[in-house]
């Protein structure tokens, strides 16, 4: 008899998932916003559907843990209510591990105001193919300090995977992106480190850009290294309007307007269009209202990658690929600079001076043009290839 | 004897003793939440009626937020002996213990509205010793009294409009987290709405310091007002000078508690206080940060003269999670609020 019943209720579990599902949305919460200081809020391995925003304010010391990505999985296909998945805000020392978010109406996760956030072993994605109709951000540190990326995962976001935004002191590292418009994006922010990703198969590889109009004004101390950037030639899905919509597809690494930036070691390899890029805001063709804005990079460093050898075809679907197949064919330069700099930056005979250099130094098939753009127009007839500014080793 | 027996008497004689004292001075921790809002005493008789008991006084604002067309009873509780300090710019400062309470609910026919209503949810915002609590309370079905629910709730809502449509809302109950997702100034829970602005209106502020509720009002000229823009009929055919003041003062309603330089959205760079000077910082002609597919494919929050081609509007008609604004509180499209902003971009 007491067999029979423990069936009927195991039965009950198995065809009656909704109900249980909703108790486990509304614990997760309440253990949200009950916790103390230096709680651990376990999540228990199983597909639970969340139907609005998780939320974590003003906490201390706490952990949410899975029990694994492969077994704690949420998804917010049926999400009817708050634009993200898992929403921490005004926080202390906070750690976000083990467990796998999905398919959010806006971004994954998303962290403002902390300082002190760990994600880890965190997959975050949107399932199916990757569409317009994706949310922006997958992980989402925003106006943090203290920001550590570690061993995650992010796929399908219709803005960029991983994206850190006017936040300070940041370790993004041994992390996967993968078809995202940007696999990694390092925005507004200061004192970054990204080493030993994997990014491939995005529109963009790993982009470091400030923007004008942001509460963080200037970004800066970056870099990027020991990554593998590959094969980044997804279609350009961002929906019109974002940045992000004017990467072209084929980038491997863009450092836009953004000064104190290093990117050496990685492996950035077929990438069709832009393998590295150092250009000015100004390639977005975007007007600029903000008057304190600096659109220029400067104190840019690209040595020591390894570009993969071969022909490419660079994509149609963008100015700047346009230009590069009109004026390279199929024998598109790895490294790109827009030259576009600010004339109080640039002596007389066209070199740099010293704090604003743009350093390209020995890389692995390390071609390189110089656009010559102006700002009102990308379509320059006066592409070199000279190098000898941006030797800084002389 | 041993310890444990003079712990239990320390610890009796300490109950006991809080026990006197909570009698005989008949004072609430202002720290610990009701469970039910009857506990608060905040109303007398029939507690749906909202009838105001003593130290608890109702107000008006002037630019209201919309909430999928929830009807709204505002009251302040004062405890007795204290009063409400006047700002020019941000809350008003309130006394500990005070609270501030806001009813939501729905006639069954608004244009009868004699035929009985249905209390949805009451929230409290309770000032305590070290700041605010946001507190929500979820009427029961037979109406009599609300209970606290921390992790929010959603049910089902019918009534029929003014204009005798049938209406259906899943209405949300923010959860605590969720209530400073519009309530925060520079991280931190404060109130909104509760301002100069807002509440000059109808000589109310000056009823109040007339009354000792309301210290340091300054002269009437120096008070800032919001205007009331559900007063605009017609904004098709409404002149410009109309239109700025009542869209500005819509955007400051239902935009600007968080989207403000301290506010939650400092992060998207569109400041949209009706005080706001910058026509940049407005949104006009400024490119998205990250708005995602909130984007709509449009290149700008606001162009001028464009409002098909403005994303502010296209976030106001939307009522996917993920695109539209508000983020909370908005199942629904707020028609009036629409046509009342696409007049004013057209205008300009």
């Amino acid at each position: 008899m007491f067999r029979l019943f423990s069936v009927r209720l195991l039965l009950l579990f198995v065809f009656n998932p909704v109900y249980a599902q909703s108790d486990v949305e509304k614990r997760i919460q309440t253990q949200c916003i009950l916790a103390e200081d230096g709680d651990i809020i376990e999540i228990p391995a199983g597909n639970f559907s969340i139907s609005g925003t998780l939320s974590l304010d003003e906490k201390k010391n706490v952990t949410l843990r899975g029990a694994g990505q492969d077994k704690t999985i949420l998804s917010f296909k049926g999400q009817k209510q708050g634009a993200e998945g898992l929403k921490v805000t005004n926080c202390t020392n906070i750690i976000l591990e083990n467990f796998t978010m999905e398919d959010a109406k806006g971004d994954i996760i998303k962290t403002q105001n902390v300082s002190g956030i760990i994600f880890r072993d965190i997959t975050a994605r949107w399932t199916g193919k990757p569409d317009e109709s994706n949310g922006s951000y997958a992980l989402y540190p925003v106006q943090c300090q203290k920001v550590r990326i570690e061993r995650c995962t992010a796929i399908g976001a219709s803005d960029a995977g991983i994206y850190v935004g006017q936040s300070d002191s940041v370790w993004v590292t041994e992390c996967t992106a993968k078809n995202n418009v940007a696999g990694i994006e390092i925005e507004n922010t200061t004192n970054a480190w990204v080493w030993k990703n994997h990014a491939f198969e995005n529109t963009g590889g790993i982009l470091v850009f400030d923007l004008p109009d942001l509460p963080k004004k200037r970004g800066g101390h970056v870099k990027v290294y020991d990554n593998l950037v590959a094969r980044n030639n997804y279609r350009n899905f961002a929906p019109k309007g974002n940045i992000v919509g004017t990467v072209p597809a084929g980038t491997g690494v863009m450092v836009l307007a953004t000064n104190d930036v290093e990117v050496y070691n990685n492996k950035i390899w077929e990438n069709k269009t832009v393998s590295t890029g150092i250009v000015s805001y100004y390639i977005t063709e975007t007007p600029i209202n903000d008057k304190s804005y600096i659109p220029y990079p400067s104190g840019v460093s690209v040595h020591d990658n390894i570009f993969s050898d071969g022909r490419r075809m660079p994509t149609l679907k963008n100015k700047l690929g346009f230009i590069f197949w009109w004026k390279f064919g199929k024998r598109v330069p790895h490294i790109l600079y827009d030259g576009i700099s600010n004339p109080d930056w640039v002596n007389a005979d066209g070199s740099f001076k010293p704090s604003y250099r743009i350093c390209i130094g020995e890389n692995e098939n390390g071609t390189f043009a110089n656009l010559r753009a102006d700002k009102l127009s990308l379509m320059s007839d006066r592409i070199s290839r000279d190098q000898t500014h941006f030797n800084c080793n002389k | 004897m041993t310890a444990g027996f003079y712990f239990r008497l320390v610890t009796t004689a300490f109950i006991i003793l809080s026990l006197i004292a909570g009698l005989s001075f008949n004072v609430r921790s202002i720290d610990a939440p009701e469970l039910y809002l009857s506990g608060y005493r905040f109303f007398t008789g029939n507690l749906s009626d909202l009838t105001p008991a003593d130290g608890v006084f109702e107000y008006e604002v002037n630019a209201p937020l919309f909430t999928d067309y929830a009807e709204k009873k505002r009251f302040i509780y004062l405890p007795a002996g204290t009063s409400l300090t006047y700002t020019a710019q941000g809350a008003f400062e309130f006394p500990a213990g005070s609270a501030i309470i806001k009813n939501f609910f729905y006639y069954n026919d608004a244009s009868r509205r004699g035929e009985g209503k249905k209390m949805a949810e009451t929230r409290i915002l309770l000032k305590g010793s070290t700041g605010w609590k946001a507190l929500t309370y979820v009427w029961n079905e037979a109406q009599s009294d609300a209970n606290l629910e921390v992790a929010g709730a959603v049910f089902p809502v019918e009534w029929k409009n003014r204009d005798g449509k049938q209406m259906h809302v899943e209405y949300v109950v923010p959860n605590t987290n969720q209530c400073k997702g519009c309530h925060s100034f520079d991280g931190k829970f404060t109130p909104v709405g509760v301002n100069a602005a807002q509440l000059n209106r109808n000589n109310q502020l000056q009823l109040w310091a007339d009354s000792g509720k309301l210290s340091q009002l300054p002269e009437p000229s120096a008070i800032p007002a919001l205007f009331d823009y559900t007063t605009i009929e017609d904004p098709v055919h409404a002149d410009n000078t109309l239109l700025e003041k009542g869209a500005r003062a819509y955007l400051e309603g239902n935009c600007a508690h968080c989207h403000n330089p301290h506010g939650p959205a400092s992060t998207s760079g569109m400041f949209l206080e009706a005080i706001q000077a910058d026509r940049e910082r407005l949104g006009i002609m400024k490119p998205p940060v990250a708005a995602g597919r909130g984007s709509g494919d449009r290149k700008f929050g606001i162009v001028p003269g464009k409002p098909h081609e403005s994303i502010l509007l296209y976030r106001m008609e939307s009522t996917d999670p993920g695109i539209r604004m508000p983020e909370l509180g908005r199942q629904l499209v707020h028609n009036e609020g629409i046509t009342l902003i696409k007049a004013w971009i057209r205008s300009m």
